[in-house]
């Protein structure tokens, strides 16, 4: 198995084609790339808010969702996310191929015009974007970063970041600040969206069923840029070495306790041991079958859920649990009893096998889904680490029993973190 | 075996009745790497009163137990049905909603065997005493977690604001009360009368060849009886047209308040055509007026009653209907009272033939891209089947539709009695 991509650097811009028959859309993703610091992240967090609400040729919002709509209801989404230490700005637009359409007016033309008007002709007015725009999405935003304390497993998470990354490049939320929303202006935010558009590294990518070399024709002829300053390109922190464990409980108005803990692995994306690191994380708590969930939610009937989650390029880990607050203590152990358990090797090679098969499985239905394929292409530039999708299942299917142990070990745990009931542990 | 092409999808169906009654549909894809199957029962939370197969008396069961039973059955004597597919290299699931439950696997290798693991598996139950306890406490886990949840307090007051006494009212997970006085003899109950081959249907998507997975689902379900099952009976209290309660609020914590109105739909059964055009025309017309580009939302936005947590959705059933539009909002009240205004007011709306034909146009893009997904083709196949329609006859279907039609629709659509509204905020707002 294999994904065929055909790659074109032109314009200052890095063009990814991804031609493939699996789907019955055409997905556009433009890509735009940047350190993560807290200077710039409140308005990057905002560009999304304020682009989607119309262009120079489609100005109001009605009327770029009347065009999208025209074309067989084209989906347009723009959004935020860091990985890593880098901040990542993607616009994507999908629209139905062809093919299965009654008609074919050069939708495809058109769809490409659309998204170039989209990143390129915001609709301005003087020196900013339009004022009545502007002030109305800060506002959106700012009750955004707001509500986050509504959704307490979202709440949780963020919190331990905090805490455990303090100081850290990493620890800077993606969906911005409020105290820095107060201050920006509209024309910074604008001036700020020119100058990224110049500066940061930029990747655009299609995937559908279409023909690589007319669709690079149509992009180079709109997608253009003049060189991009050099030093641009993103530096990662130095890694945190030798962590004590910390704990923090804070209380709120919950039922159910979230309680979250932090580990450093220091095992980068483009690492040797990666594949290791990911094996370990199916052992123990990626699956339905790993560690945590059968010994806490299904032997200990401790929680709803209880999973870990790696973050590959700044080299955490993460597990994430609802529980009865008046569990604590024991979900905590029995969560630490699964660490030592990995750690000692205890686990079969038949277990191991079976993690490597669903690995391999998920990575296969990912490279499936449209936006799977994208973002899976994508890890690898972010990742400064390319290989053949064989290459890349081979390195996991190689992976031996001690090389799983030996990452285990160098899993350090660095924080826990629970959000309880008023009232705490004692409760009930 | 039957074959059908469906040249506006470029699809083929193959599909087959067997003897014991089940309907397993199959449709290869294999220019992907994954597949994906499910196997549905016509039974969700709602089914909570009927006759119990090989009886003539109506009961009534505990509120929660199709979930429950759902958890259970994953359950076995020596092991959990999860190990197996895991070892197979697959990933099952399984859900629960007021009108289905459904088991479900996707994988990229075993493919033969994984589905016979999902069919032996649902058609084999095993519950003890003791597992049935055990499970109570990781359901009440899961209760509690939708509790703390405003958005989900928000859908479920709606509906507890839309409907008197029709069981969609009551949480699809039942509460920590009820589900603590199920019983094992209480999950057999509705397993053997709502699992039975004639109530399900099977539909598998992806990787294989249609042939040979047919002749191994016939081989398989050859080998297992099943007691003979007449129409199901089912019961449903007398449910009055208007709402229950036009105002319900929640008292809980929230940084900004969330409103939903509730559009209540008459009690009508529909089934086949006639459902699939006012699910489409409710959808159609929803999405023209409230989506992000419609003339409802313009004003609502301009008069600054929402944000972007705004959302609009509708589920109709053949035994009940319900619209909800919704925000986080500082000012519920005005909110509520604006959407109602505007809802009301498209009674003497007309839609013109232009925004009609690009409302077409939106919708049959959405399915098409929806279909890129084997999840929803499957799914949405499955409980369309219970309705009487076909998902693949859709796109077509909605090149037919009419002005005219849309507009009767639009015209008839709304009444002040079947709106409610559900508000949730903080305790000292309101005491």
């Amino acid at each position: 198995m294999s994904v065929k991509e055909i790659r074109q650097n032109e314009n200052n811009i890095q063009f990814h084609m991804l031609p493939n028959k699996k789907h019955k859309t055409l997905t556009f993703a433009v890509k735009f790339r940047a350190p993560l610091e807290r200077e710039t992240v409140t308005k990057r967090a905002l560009l999304p808010y304020v682009l989607k609400q119309g262009t120079a040729s489609f100005p109001t919002r009605k009327e770029l969702q009347e065009e999208l709509a025209e074309l067989y209801g084209a989906v347009l989404s723009i959004g935020g996310s860091k990985k890593g230490e880098s901040h990542i700005l993607t616009f994507y637009l999908e629209v139905p191929n062809e093919k299965f359409l009654p008609e074919t007016n050069s939708l495809m033309e058109r769809a490409i015009e659309l998204l170039y008007e989209i990143v390129y002709k915001p609709n301005q007015e003087e020196n900013g974007f339009l004022k009545r725009v502007f002030n109305r999405e800060k506002e959106t935003l700012r009750q955004n970063i707001l509500s986050i304390k509504d959704d307490k497993a979202s709440y949780a998470n963020m919190r331990l970041m905090d805490e455990m990354c303090s100081g850290e490049r990493y620890s800077i939320h993606a969906q911005g600040y409020e105290e820095d929303l107060s201050e920006l202006s509209n024309q910074e935010l604008l001036t700020y969206y020119q100058n990224l558009r110049q500066e940061d590294e930029m990747d655009v990518y299609v995937s559908g069923d279409f023909d690589a070399k007319q669709m690079l024709d149509l992009l180079t002829r709109q997608f253009k840029r003049s060189s991009k300053k050099k030093e641009a390109s993103v530096k990662d922190d130095a890694p945190v070495q030798s962590v004590p464990s910390k704990e923090l409980i804070e209380e709120d108005q919950v039922q159910q306790a979230k309680l979250n803990i932090g580990y450093r692995t220091n095992i980068l994306y483009r690492d040797e041991k990666y594949p290791a690191l990911q094996v370990f994380n199916g052992m123990f708590g990626g699956f339905p079958s790993s560690k945590l969930f059968i010994n806490v939610r299904e032997k200990n009937s401790l929680a709803y859920y209880a999973v870990s989650r790696m973050e590959s390029h700044k080299g955490l880990l993460f597990v994430m649990s609802g529980i009865a607050p008046e569990d604590y203590d024991k979900a905590l152990a029995i969560i630490r009893e699964q660490m030592e358990a990995m750690k000692n090797g205890d686990f079969t090679e038949e277990e191991l096998e079976e993690t490597k098969l669903l690995i391999i499985n998920q990575l296969k239905e990912t490279l499936d889904h449209t936006q799977g394929m994208i973002e899976f292409m994508y890890q690898q530039v972010v990742g400064q680490k390319e290989m053949t999708i064989d290459e890349l299942f081979e390195g996991i299917q190689q992976v031996t029993k001690e090389q799983v142990i030996e990452v285990a070990n160098q899993v350090q745990e660095n924080m826990v973190y629970l959000l309880t009931s008023e009232g705490g542990e004692a409760d009930e | 075996m039957n074959k059908q092409y469906f040249d506006t999808i470029d699809e083929t169906l193959y599909e087959e009745k067997l003897d014991n009654g089940l309907r397993v549909c199959l449709l290869p894809k294999p220019e992907l790497a994954k597949t994906y199957g499910v196997f549905m029962t016509n039974y969700g939370s709602i089914d909570q009163s009927f006759v119990p197969i090989g009886q003539t008396e109506a009961i009534t069961v505990p509120d929660g137990i199709a979930h429950f039973l759902e958890h259970k059955l994953f359950e076995k004597e020596d092991r959990d049905v999860f190990t197996d597919f895991t070892k197979q290299a697959a990933s099952p699931n399984a859900f629960t909603s007021f009108t289905e439950t459904a088991y479900l696997f996707s994988a990229t290798s075993n493919i033969e065997k994984n589905v016979l693991t999902l069919v032996d598996f649902v058609q084999d139950p095993y519950f003890s005493e003791q597992s049935v306890e055990k499970e109570k406490g990781i359901i009440a886990q899961e209760i509690n977690m939708y509790d703390d949840q405003p958005d989900w307090r928000l859908f479920m007051g709606t509906n507890k604001a839309l409907f008197h006494n029709h069981p969609v009212n009551i949480d699809i997970a039942g509460t920590v009360d009820s589900i603590y006085t199920i019983t094992k003899d209480d999950l057999y109950t509705c397993y053997h009368t709502f699992y039975h081959p004639e109530n399900m249907i099977l539909f598998v998507t992806g990787n294989f060849d249609a042939q040979e997975m047919m002749n191994l689902i016939k081989e398989n379900q050859q080998k297992k009886s099943f007691d003979k099952l007449d129409d199901i009976k089912r019961q449903f209290p007398e449910e009055p047209d208007t709402v229950k309660e036009k105002n319900l609020k929640i008292n809980m914590p929230v940084s900004i308040p969330k409103c939903a109105v509730g559009i209540k739909e008459p009690n009508k059964r529909l089934e086949g055509e006639e459902y699939l055009k006012r699910d489409l025309f409710v959808d159609m017309v929803l999405d023209h007026f409230f989506s992000t580009g419609g003339e409802f939302y313009q004003k609502l936005y301009d008069e600054d009653l929402i944000d972007n947590s705004f959302f609009f959705e509708s589920n109709l059933q053949t035994s009940f209907g319900y619209v909800s539009i919704g925000s986080n909002t500082n000012n519920p009240e005005t909110f509520s009272s604006r959407v109602q205004e505007l809802l009301l007011s498209t009674k003497d709306l007309e839609i013109s033939e232009a925004d009609f034909e690009r409302m077409k146009k939106k919708k049959m893009g959405q399915l098409l891209r929806a279909m890129n997904s084997l999840e929803f083709i499957a799914n949405q196949f499955a409980t369309l089947s219970f309705k009487k329609v076909n998902l693949f006859d859709i796109v077509p279907f909605i090149q037919k539709l009419t002005v005219q039609d849309v507009n009767a629709f639009l015209n008839s659509w709304i009444e002040e009695e079947r709106l409610a509204t559900c508000t949730i905020q903080n305790q000292t707002v309101d005491k």
